[in-house]
């Protein structure tokens, strides 16, 4: 796994570590994504399952990390588009079509509109209040999907969702929807990482290293922000269209405020700016949460956040790439 | 309608008891306490483990205060090594422990929600201007009610009160005058979330204790805070009063739309005065 690190990854770390050299760094890309595209021949279907698992929450994981890691708005309601484009995937599948693009153009869509409808308030704040704002607008989200029940089904969740088909074909077994869903995954980390790495990414960085420069050079920071905002979002929605395909059900608590601070938690993980790591830390979470928690009596929550205390603590260059600037510089 | 108004004033003191220990800790030591919600979780459940009786509901406060305070020293000794680093990682850290905290509550009390009785003599109703009202209600009212104005008189004319205000103000200005911040802000920390706690178990009889509440008030807070501005008394106390009578009359009249009524409102305030109600232009964030 050593292109875990290689590739020139945008963000903060990077930017400041020597990089290493492009061709090894191409040639690991390809390697994994090989390796990734194999795993089905080799797998049972139970860890097939819990791999295109991981690869859903990965794309999850890496939308907010254009927030936290590139721009430095850390989120914690992300969940609230992740969920809509969730929903909207499901919903798409049942009443109208499940043919392949439909649901994922709708999930998107349908996050990126949330994202915009909502972000015009947070992005005008920063740091820990952008962190407060967020998590009140995503529970207002979630409370939306609860209260309208004829669309989401309110707390029973959204059930029947059938299977996508591509080409008129169902995708029957969990090897078939893995494949789908890494396709997916791989055209949304590519869509993000050409994202941070152009000179958009460059600005949004600059932001996220000093706001006050960027807006005295004379860049309109606000709508920056709001960009990537809604952009972020719609990559969430997509990647909740990869959730209503994997698991074919939807429910509240997916775009709640725990969903979203575990996708935040992932970011931390893996070093914010770190597209690759945040893809590490959504398996960590995955892992402990689906795989290990039944084996906790379902407390996997209980370690997940004695997690996130011994991340702050013992994995302090995780977080490094998140600057706040201190309020109190003087 | 009076009855509407009434829930409202007891929402709003309940949530002003809650908020603001959350909007002083904020305000003195940039620290997001996101275990607030936890806090007031635990004292929920003791509350209606023990009610039924005057003994256990006058034992749940007593035991919520002491956890309260033991607990917000301890949450002021782990974030304090953070200092240095980012707000981030401090309200990251808290919430690893409000995750903690509320799983190991759902392991000692179980999934399934809890319902709190009132204390026996306030389990009736009054009448009250020809209305009939929930006597333990009207008593919250009171007690939010004293307990605000103590809250507020301690903080706005006592002397440990203008310690509190300067160490909000500039930390580092009462540093050099010679006064030990840290003590001030553990102090701070502990009461806070003592009042945490104690709303939790004042507000069994309302809210019940359930998994998920924990998220659910500290978004209440949250929101409370914005509004009337981080690190005042005065701005804990107005916003929570007006989202106690918004979120009622929302529920009464829209009730589908409530928490949109709620967003109306933190999205009005932030539209006119982005540092709320009573917050300094320091109290905008980083802009």
């Amino acid at each position: 796994m050593t292109a875990v690190e290689a590739p020139a990854v945008p963000g903060g770390a990077a930017a400041v570590t020597p990089r290493a050299p492009r061709g090894r760094a191409w040639l690991g890309a390809v390697a994994v994504v090989a390796v990734l595209a194999a795993v089905p021949l080799f797998l049972a279907p139970f860890a097939t399952t819990t791999l295109t698992r991981i690869l859903v929450f990965a794309l999850f994981a890496v939308s907010l990390d254009l927030l936290v890691g590139v721009t430095g708005l850390p989120s914690l309601g992300h969940a609230a588009y992740f969920g809509a484009g969730a929903y909207a995937a499901g919903w798409v599948s049942i009443h109208v079509t499940a043919e392949a693009p439909v649901p994922l153009l709708v999930g998107a869509a349908v996050g990126a509109v949330a994202a915009a409808l909502t972000g015009w308030i947070t992005v005008r704040s920063a740091g820990v209040f952008f962190l407060m704002l967020t998590l009140a607008i995503g529970e207002v989200v979630q409370q939306l999907g609860n209260a309208w029940d004829s669309v989401t089904g309110g707390a029973n969740g959204l059930t029947g969702i059938p299977s996508v088909r591509v080409a008129g074909a169902p995708l029957a077994n969990a090897g078939f929807t893995y494949w789908y869903v890494l396709a997916v995954f791989l055209l949304g980390f590519a869509l993000v990482w050409l994202v941070a790495r152009s000179p958009f990414g460059a600005a949004l960085r600059g932001i996220r290293d000093n706001e006050p420069r960027m807006r005295a050079i004379g860049y309109p920071t606000s709508l920056y922000k709001y960009a990537v905002f809604v952009l972020a979002g719609g990559v969430a929605g997509l990647a909740g269209s990869l959730l209503a395909a994997q698991a074919r059900f939807v429910a509240l608590p997916d775009m709640g405020f725990v969903t979203a601070a575990f996708a935040l938690l992932a970011v931390v993980i893996g070093g914010a700016g770190s597209l690759w790591g945040a893809c590490l830390g959504a398996a960590l979470v995955i892992v402990v949460r689906d795989a290990l928690g039944p084996s906790l009596g379902g407390h996997g929550t209980l370690l997940l956040g004695a997690v996130f205390v011994l991340v702050v603590y013992v994995l302090p260059r995780g977080a490094a790439g998140i600057r706040l600037r201190r309020r109190r510089s003087s | 309608m009076l009855v509407s108004v009434l829930n409202g004033l007891a929402i709003g003191f309940l949530l002003f008891i809650l908020a603001v220990g959350l909007s002083i800790v904020f305000g003195m030591m940039d620290v997001l306490n996101l275990a607030h919600g936890a806090l007031f979780l635990g004292g929920a459940y003791l509350g209606a483990a023990l009610s039924g009786s005057w003994g256990g509901f006058l034992a749940a406060l007593g035991i919520a205060a002491v956890g309260g305070l033991l607990a917000g020293a301890l949450l002021s000794l782990m974030t304090g090594p953070l200092r240095r680093r980012s707000h981030l990682d401090q309200a990251l850290l808290t919430l690893g422990v409000a995750f903690v905290v509320a799983e190991l509550l759902i392991i000692a009390f179980g999934d399934d929600p809890l319902s709190a009785a009132a204390p026996p003599a306030l389990d009736g109703s009054v009448t009250v201007f020809g209305a009939v009202y929930p006597a333990y209600r009207l008593v919250l009212i009171g007690v939010g009610a004293v307990l605000a104005v103590a809250v507020y008189l301690v903080v706005e004319r006592t002397r440990v009160g203008a310690l509190v205000r300067a160490t909000v103000a500039d930390r580092d200005m009462v540093a050099t005058l010679g006064i030990d911040n840290r003590l001030v802000t553990t102090a701070v920390f502990a009461v806070g979330s003592l009042l945490a706690t104690t709303a939790g178990v004042l507000g069994g009889p309302i809210y019940g204790a359930r998994p998920g509440l924990d998220a659910t008030v500290l978004i209440l807070a949250l929101v409370v805070v914005v509004i009337g501005g981080l690190g005042s008394v005065r701005g804990a106390l107005v916003g929570a009063l007006i989202i106690g009578q918004v979120d009622t009359l929302g529920r009464m009249l829209l009730p589908e739309l409530a928490s949109f009524v709620l967003f109306a409102a933190l999205a009005l305030v932030l539209v006119l005065r982005p540092q709320g109600l009573f917050g300094g232009p320091a109290a905008v964030g980083a802009r």
